[in-house]
């Protein structure tokens, strides 16, 4: 038995995403930017899927431009907003401590250039306010990054809020909704988002192929130079199979978004308090204002990369924020910035359930990572001056 | 390629000697919760020789998977023998450690120096014997 829960890394190909991209590695496999008719048959499919993907999400196709993936997306509107500041005396961004590392690196790095980052705390809920976003906001401040969900722990910002304390001040507002889109409704103009980042394999679609919103009139800088495809701004050929897989893997999720959410919101729910019942456990992140498949826990007493392989053992696909999987010496920094110290933080188990979950998944889940925790607890030396008494229980 | 090698799978998966001595002659506790590792070993020394050895640890795959190796390596050996243990002695014994996870054995190999050095504070007329040997 494999159960995968591991969604919020990648998810599965759906089968409509596949058959979409077939014709375009076989039959149909023209450069868009020949004249030919094959050239110009990819072509129409690359703007099918740009009209689509922009009415899904409130935009206009021209406001979409094609990337490798989230991380290229968020690399570019960031850079983007902290040049068209530049040019105006202005170089201060506002953002919070736990967004993706491509954001997070992406300001460090315009820190070494100049810029003042100050970043938000995000509580111990994970969740920042429009209010604390206002008040950060300064004269010089050229851009607004806060994510739309975070993807350690699913907590979801308050987004149109922000934007709208964003809109009100005249500061563009970024938004990394790659844990979002597909899953929650988004509507650029409504949620009053000035650039949006996206990646199609968080919603079905095929790795390395994403999107970027950027708002009509807002000047995008290039990361890639080279040819004049996306409009001169994204050099390259362009990922034909890719991008028309993801149009139709985002058509698909937005359709069936409502229904699939309730349901898993429920399966989330029984998980939750399954793993609840765990002594010295406690959820990450809000418990009602989080994406529907995602749990995050820290159990206290054990490490999350022995966690993650005796439950690989018995089938079943997770992470953790552990050091030991982070691949530093530090814990996941999204739990060091809801407060989480690191003793209990590299004790943590990410379960993020997609559509396909059943009931008896869940149940399963359930009854092994308890069994789990048990085992690794019965000879953790920090568990044992825990339960003797030794040591003070966090959790 | 898998991440570990079998034997460590193995040594991770049914972890050898786990447990405590009550009445332990040595015991050795290194690194610490905020790093994510922390190995404890026990100590039970009979006549110059380790006659049982249980640990306890709190760390990653490789963590577990070096206390219990280093168990077995010095398990009814003279101590002075056991003295002369290399982390690289327990890494090999695993049929090898990914490079980022070496520094478990060097806590396995610590822990059990540790655990002597205890054992040597509390007798110290038994350091003298065996730096005579």
């Amino acid at each position: 038995m494999t159960i995968y829960a591991d969604n919020a890394a990648t998810t599965k190909m759906s089968k409509t995403a596949v058959d979409a991209m077939l014709p375009y590695l076989t039959e149909c496999y023209g450069n868009p930017s020949s004249l030919y008719t094959a050239g110009q048959k990819a072509k129409e499919a690359l703007e099918k899927a740009r009209e689509e993907i922009a009415a899904l999400i409130g935009a206009q196709p021209r406001e979409i431009l094609f990337t490798s993936g989230g991380s290229e997306a968020d690399n570019q509107a960031i850079r983007s907003a902290a040049e068209n500041g530049k040019r105006k005396g202005k170089t201060h961004i506002v953002s919070t401590a736990f967004e993706h590392h491509a954001v997070l690196h992406t300001l460090k790095k315009l820190e070494r250039e100049g810029f003042e980052v100050t970043l938000l705390d995000v509580h111990e809920n994970g969740i920042v306010t429009a209010e604390e976003v206002g008040a950060a906001i300064r004269d010089d401040t050229c851009l607004v990054t806060v994510m739309t969900a975070n993807n350690e722990i699913g907590t979801i910002q308050p987004i149109r809020e922000i934007g709208a304390v964003c809109r009100a001040r005249g500061v563009p507002f970024h938004t990394d909704a790659v844990q979002a889109v597909g899953h929650l409704p988004i509507d650029v103009g409504a949620d009053n988002i000035d650039l949006l980042s996206a990646s199609a394999h968080k919603f079905h679609g095929p790795k390395g192929v994403g999107f970027l919103y950027a708002k009509r009139g807002f000047p995008l800088s290039t990361l890639i130079e080279g040819g004049a495809q996306e409009r001169g701004k994204r050099a390259g050929t362009e990922n034909v199979a890719g991008v028309a897989a993801m149009a139709a893997a985002l058509k698909e999720s937005v359709s069936h978004m409502e229904e699939n959410a309730e349901r898993m919101r429920a399966l989330r729910d029984k998980l939750i308090a399954g793993l609840s019942e765990i002594p010295h456990s406690a959820l990450n992140g809000d418990a009602r204002c989080r994406l529907p498949g995602n749990v995050n826990f820290c159990f206290e007493g054990i490490e999350g990369e022995s966690l993650l392989l005796l439950l690989d053992d018995r089938g079943i696909c997770a992470s953790s924020g552990s050091a030991c999987t982070s691949g530093s010496l530090d814990p996941s920094h999204v739990l060091l910035a809801i407060g989480r110290v690191h003793d209990v933080a590299h004790g943590s188990l990410r379960l993020s359930i997609g559509e396909d979950t059943t009931d008896e998944e869940i149940d399963y889940m359930i009854q092994n990572v308890k069994e789990v925790v048990e085992k690794l607890r019965s000879f953790s030396p920090v568990w044992r001056d825990l339960v003797a008494g030794k040591a003070k229980f966090i959790l | 390629m898998a991440l570990y090698s079998e034997k460590v799978m193995d040594h991770f998966r049914n972890p050898r000697n786990v447990g405590v001595i009550e009445d332990a002659d040595g015991i050795g506790e290194v690194g610490n919760a905020k790093c994510g590792d922390i190995m404890k070993i026990y100590l039970k020394i009979d006549n110059d020789t380790v006659t049982d050895v249980k640990f306890e640890t709190f760390g990653c795959g490789s963590a577990i998977a070096s206390s219990s190796m280093a168990t077995e390596l010095i398990k009814g050996k003279p101590v002075a023998e056991v003295m002369q243990l290399t982390n690289k002695a327990v890494a090999e014994a695993l049929d090898g450690l990914p490079d980022y996870k070496m520094h478990c054995s060097v806590l396995a190999e610590e822990a059990i120096k540790n655990a002597l050095e205890d054992y040597y504070s509390k007798h110290p007329e038994k350091r003298k014997d065996s730096e005579n040997e």
